[in-house]
């Protein structure tokens, strides 16, 4: 809303406060706003009148002008098509500030310029303020005006704005009077009454004209009718105003009803009487109901749209644009005035289909039905006093609203309550009724009268808050609230999971929830049915994922395209999807591997068992040390390397998955894993406790086989444990080995086992035998061989 | 005949450790004089021989050997020590200006680092952290906070609505979903002290901007809980997150879930309240909305609005992050380049 300083200025008095003071003060009750200053932002600027204009030697189209601007005569270079001798213009004095540049005295091919004869668009004012004439060239005044005074004031733009951005309660403020009232109340003055005065003729409307409302969406419709008005160019002071609050001015009576919704924040329609019929017909659009609006559109309308129409169809969308048909034009000679107050849900649903206009926005935030009275009465006030026109007697009325004003309790006790400081009884009185507000004390009550403008205020709280709001809220003093002591509470698994895999090296991303449909059902074989938004920004933005790994190769591309191929990262997210008609969501924990990887101090390239360490450190630290287990007999993702890949079970659960990236995804060796943490924290982890320090010594002992290829390590180990027996305390493969010097059909794998009883020192005839044992198990069982040292 | 020989091993020992240089040679030396059978230890053995008149002296002078070979002998000891240590560390000797062998660690996301701190100041002070679902009804996130259908206020949040449930269901636009959810939870409608930090949608994308971001939302109900309450929440939480220097302002405002409404702004961290263009010269900066919550809101959510009133605050974390570690752009949050992520391998300051 822009606030221009001369309009409020008809209704209160700020002589000594400065435009910025202003805007400064009404942020302090909670009106922000972008701009305030000057309308025109341009100094220097001074009527010329031109003296002689003649040919520049040396140009074709430039004119060198001698212009009287009061102290002396210049010499000034033109370039517009209109100059000429004799007309009054608006001078850019050297030195002049506009918002292209500074003026400066220069030389133009030749000849000296003492200043620039200006354009209303070099003052900055936008385009659509420009009059026909005005985009021909440079500014042309009537002869009235001085030569040698401020042409800014002379145009009668002195102006000074204020440009607010309102909370969306504050309706009310979408006016100059509800502007005038917060004005009052912060600076203690009255408002001053709006002038509503008009003659009404022997004719009555109720004659001629009738209205039928047939929809619950429109709560108030008033109508007037008025004859024979003469349509020209609105006086200096309206077009002014509406330009300063950044309408574009048009003809007088459509000025008028633009100035009086400005004023009084009830949007009008003023509708050529003679094109509409006798009758005007309030209702809901039928289904593909085809109306052309002013701007010269057809729009196809539906039910929820709320139509103004007259016998033969629909003249206007109500609330938001009038109908070509009934616009009024330069040969409209009478008038029906429409006041009217539209459901404000219906007409957001409408505008933001096809405009969001001036009109839709102040119907939205609602309007006081008292306005909508004030506005009639007023249209034809101006429209009497600017148009010449002949007022009919009588006015069509429906109304279903309430006009009076609220009646609102509120304690001083209360106030204190809630703002938490304690504010006098009486300053609480002076602040409503500085607010406009009438205030009676009962009892321990104040009763409150709230005017129908301010519908925001509805409960007791709106009370304080206008209270706090004009005491200021900025006086409340701070203190701690007094609690009952109790322990506060954050997920601490999670936390200590993104610590430990920082810890181990990787980095966490951040990425988006929302990923393209295509790839929803990669990076698993779940059968789920996916979660899709109605009305996404993109295409690559339109599903909510289920797994985290899209989103993780997606941040390894966008870094290996900058040459980062180096890449260990993490990342905890929900996973969603739709099951049984529910959205469920659940925590996934996602890694991805790549490229070098620093394992404490050596740099090493990720492979399958660098990650699976990762993981195994994960479970381990999470207390699943030694109770998971990699699964490939079951259904891997078609996204993973079927070599290289497994699910991830833990006591029959499958907790997730573990791989690499298929060949076919990527040329890279991408690892990946992805465990579904609210599965995986469901299972009883194990409880860190102590255990006895090894009193006696372990013994040693290092074995090698040459296998067959196709025997897992996990099988060896198996018969290994099963000869151990309880004195075998632990197992590490500490070599592989295929190659050259075996048969290519086998491998050679070294194990480390470690013996030790707790009670005893072990003898190494003892180790020896169950050692022994093991070997000729794992011989018989594998047909391996046991490699010499 | 016996002092002769006394006094012949005396000359020797003076002349014994001349030319020796090595623990080696010194062992040798022991051995053959201080050993079982050594030159000084065979001389001791003489004394039985000796006449009883000529013990004393005899032993005196015995005595005098071994102190000057013993004496002699440690000398000699501790110098070879000395210059052995003294080559060994020599030898030894390193470029400690060569580079260091590299540890490197990895990084949590700087949203993640921000998050934790909220949660830590927050839990410290008592506060529940709440973890709400991100797929939300529209009665959650809208009606159940005073914005019934058609609300002007929801034009501030363009929603993304879910396509099987337009309307009914979306993700999320704001944490204060968490506000419906922890009261209606709370069986005995009692006092409340929660904070849910997550993320948030909306259709929206630029510079400041972006369709995922990450909100915390704090509530607090009681029987005595008010505006001024709130401030110095607040204004304790901002001095932890943003500096203790900073300084918290009230101005009113509205959201239609909370009753009086206000806008929380603290002094600019980059010129401490001067102005500067951080700050649009105002010395400023909006980090926080806030308010005592609507009767409206409470009576909905299960609560009696008499009994009970209390203030809820909401903001963006990502805001946070931006002011805190200088970031321009709130995409760089969310385009996880490794040389972003890797920036944030520190600790904070206290």
């Amino acid at each position: 809303m822009l606030l221009s300083r001369k309009f409020v200025s008809d209704y209160i008095d700020l002589p000594e406060i400065t435009i910025e003071e202003i805007a400064e003060d009404m942020t302090g009750v909670g009106n922000e706003y972008n701009y305030a200053g000057k309308l025109i932002n341009c100094t220097n600027l001074v009527v010329g009148k031109v003296l002689e204009c003649t040919m520049h030697p040396d140009s074709d189209h430039l004119h060198v002008c001698k212009v009287d601007v009061g102290r002396s005569v210049l010499n000034i270079v033109c370039g517009a098509p209109n100059v000429r001798e004799g007309i009054k213009v608006i001078v850019a004095l050297p030195d002049a500030i506009l918002p292209g540049g500074v003026i400066k005295r220069s030389m133009i091919r030749g000849v000296e310029s003492n200043g620039m004869i200006c354009s209303i668009a070099e003052l900055g004012l936008d385009n659509k303020f420009l009059t026909d004439k005005d985009k021909l060239g440079i500014h042309e005044f009537d002869d009235s005006v001085v030569v040698g005074t401020d042409a800014i004031k002379a145009l009668g733009l002195d102006d000074e704005v204020i440009d607010f951005e309102l909370t969306s309660n504050r309706g009310d403020l979408l006016s100059i009077m509800g502007m005038a009232y917060e004005l009052g109340a912060i600076y203690k003055k009255q408002v001053k009454d709006i002038d509503l005065d008009f003659k009404s003729s022997k004719e009555n409307i109720k004659d001629e004209f009738e209205i039928s409302i047939e929809t619950d969406d429109c709560s108030l419709f008033l109508a007037k009718k008025v004859k024979n008005v003469k349509i020209c160019e609105s006086p200096e002071f309206i077009k002014n105003r509406l330009i300063a609050s950044g309408i574009r001015p048009i003809n007088n009576v459509v000025d008028i009803s633009n100035y009086v919704m400005l004023e009084t924040g009830q949007p009008l329609h003023y509708y050529d009487a003679d094109s509409l019929g006798k009758k005007l017909i309030v209702r809901n659009a039928n289904l593909d109901e085809k109306l052309t609006t002013l701007d010269n559109i057809e729009r196809t309308l539906s039910p929820t749209d709320i139509v103004i129409a007259n016998e033969s169809g629909p003249v206007g969308l109500a609330g938001v644009m009038g109908g070509l048909s009934t616009e009024v034009e330069n040969t409209t000679k009478n008038i029906i005035i429409e006041a009217a107050i539209f459901d404000n849900i219906k007409i957001r649903k409408t505008s933001k289909k096809i405009l969001r206009s001036e009109a839709s926005n102040r119907f939205e935030k609602g309007i006081d039905p008292n306005r909508t009275y004030m506005a009639i009465k007023r249209s034809c006030a101006l429209l009497e006093k600017y148009a010449d026109a002949t007022i009919l007697d009588g006015t069509l009325e429906y109304n279903k609203t309430d006009i009076n004003s609220k009646e609102i309790y509120v304690t001083k006790e209360k106030v204190s309550k809630v703002l938490g400081i304690d504010i006098e009884e009486n300053t609480i009185i002076n602040i409503f009724k500085d607010l406009g507000f009438d205030v009676e004390k009962t009892n321990n009550k104040l009763k409150v009268i709230v005017p129908k403008r301010r519908l925001d205020i509805l409960i007791e709280e709106d009370l304080i808050e206008e209270v706090g709001r004009i005491y200021g809220m900025d006086k409340i003093i701070s203190k701690l609230p007094v609690f009952d002591s109790k322990l506060g509470y954050f997920n601490k698994t999670k936390r200590a999971i993104k610590h430990k895999l920082a810890d181990l090296g990787l980095n966490e991303t951040l990425s988006y929830s929302l990923i393209p449909n295509s790839e929803v059902h990669k990076y698993t074989t779940d059968d789920f049915q996916e979660i899709t938004l109605a009305d996404p920004m993109s295409e690559d933005k339109n599903t909510l994922r289920y797994s985290l790994l899209y989103s993780l190769k997606q941040i390894y591309d966008y870094n290996y395209a900058r040459n980062i191929s180096d890449i260990s990262i993490f990342e905890i997210g929900k996973s969603f999807y739709k099951e049984d008609d529910t959205y469920k969501e659940s925590l996934k924990l996602s890694v991805l591997m790549s490229g070098n990887y620093y394992l404490g101090i050596e740099k090493v390239n990720v492979d399958f068992y660098i990650i699976k360490g990762v993981l195994e450190e994960l479970l381990y630290f999470l207390g699943y040390n030694g109770r998971y287990s990699l699964d490939i007999t079951k259904k891997l993702p078609n996204e993973l390397h079927p070599g290289q890949s497994a699910n991830i079970i833990i006591q029959g659960k499958n907790i997730g998955i573990i791989g690499k990236l298929h060949p076919s995804i990527t040329k890279k060796d991408i690892y990946v894993f992805e465990i579904n943490l609210d599965k995986l924290l469901e299972i009883h982890s194990n409880k860190m406790t102590y255990k006895d320090i090894p009193k006696f010594p372990s013994i040693e002992k290092d074995l090698a086989f040459i296998i067959d290829k196709n025997i897992t390590s996990e099988e060896i180990e198996n018969v290994i444990k099963k000869n151990g027996g309880k004195l075998l305390t632990n197992i590490e493969v500490f070599d592989i080995y295929t190659g050259d010097k075996i048969d290519k059909n086998k491998k050679s794998i070294a194990y480390n086992l470690t013996f030790r009883d707790n009670t005893r020192t072990l003898t190494e005839d003892e180790v020896m035998y169950i050692f022994n044992n093991i070997i000729k198990s794992v011989e018989n069982k594998f047909k391996a061989i046991l490699r010499d040292k | 005949m016996y002092n002769e020989k006394v006094n012949d091993l005396l000359k020797e020992v003076k002349e014994l450790f001349k030319d020796v240089n090595t623990k080696k040679e010194l062992e040798d030396i022991k051995n053959n004089y201080m050993g079982k059978n050594g030159k000084i230890t065979e001389l001791q053995k003489l004394i039985k021989e000796i006449p009883n008149e000529e013990k004393r002296d005899f032993g005196m002078k015995v005595n005098e050997v071994k102190d000057l070979f013993n004496n002699e002998y440690n000398k000699l000891f501790e110098s070879i020590n000395l210059k052995e240590i003294n080559d060994l560390l020599e030898s030894e000797r390193i470029d400690i200006t060569l580079p260091s062998k590299k540890i490197k660690r990895g990084t949590l996301h700087p949203m993640t680092r921000i998050e934790e701190e909220f949660e830590d100041i927050f839990s410290s002070m008592g506060y529940t952290v709440y973890d709400g679902p991100e797929i939300e009804s529209d009665e959650n996130c809208f009606q159940k906070l005073n914005i019934p259908k058609g609300h002007p206020a929801r034009d501030a949040q363009d929603t993304f609505y879910l396509k099987d449930e337009y309307e009914k269901f979306l993700i999320r636009s704001q944490t204060s979903t968490a506000q419906v959810r922890a009261m209606e939870e709370n069986k005995e409608k009692g006092p409340l002290r929660i904070v849910c930090p997550g993320k948030v949608y909306r259709r929206d994308e630029d510079a400041t901007h972006s369709h995922q971001f990450m909100q915390i939302e704090g509530l607090v109900i009681d029987k005595d809980i008010s505006m001024a309450d709130l401030k110095g929440t607040l204004e304790l939480f901002c001095k932890k997150i943003l500096g203790e220097k900073t300084k918290v302002r009230f101005r009113p405002s509205y959201f239609p879930f909370t009753e009086p409404s206000v806008e929380v702004d603290v002094t600019c961290f980059k010129c401490g309240g001067k102005g500067c263009n951080l700050c649009k010269q105002t010395g400023w900066i909006e980090v926080l909305g806030a308010g005592m919550v609507h009767p409206n809101v409470l009576e909905m959510c299960g609560y009696d609005s008499k009994k009970y009133q209390g203030f809820a605050f909401g903001t963006g974390m990502d805001r946070f992050a931006m002011f805190k570690y200088g970031i321009p752009d709130i995409r760089t949050i969310y385009g996880n380049d490794i040389r972003f992520l890797n920036q944030f391998d520190r600790k904070d300051e206290d």
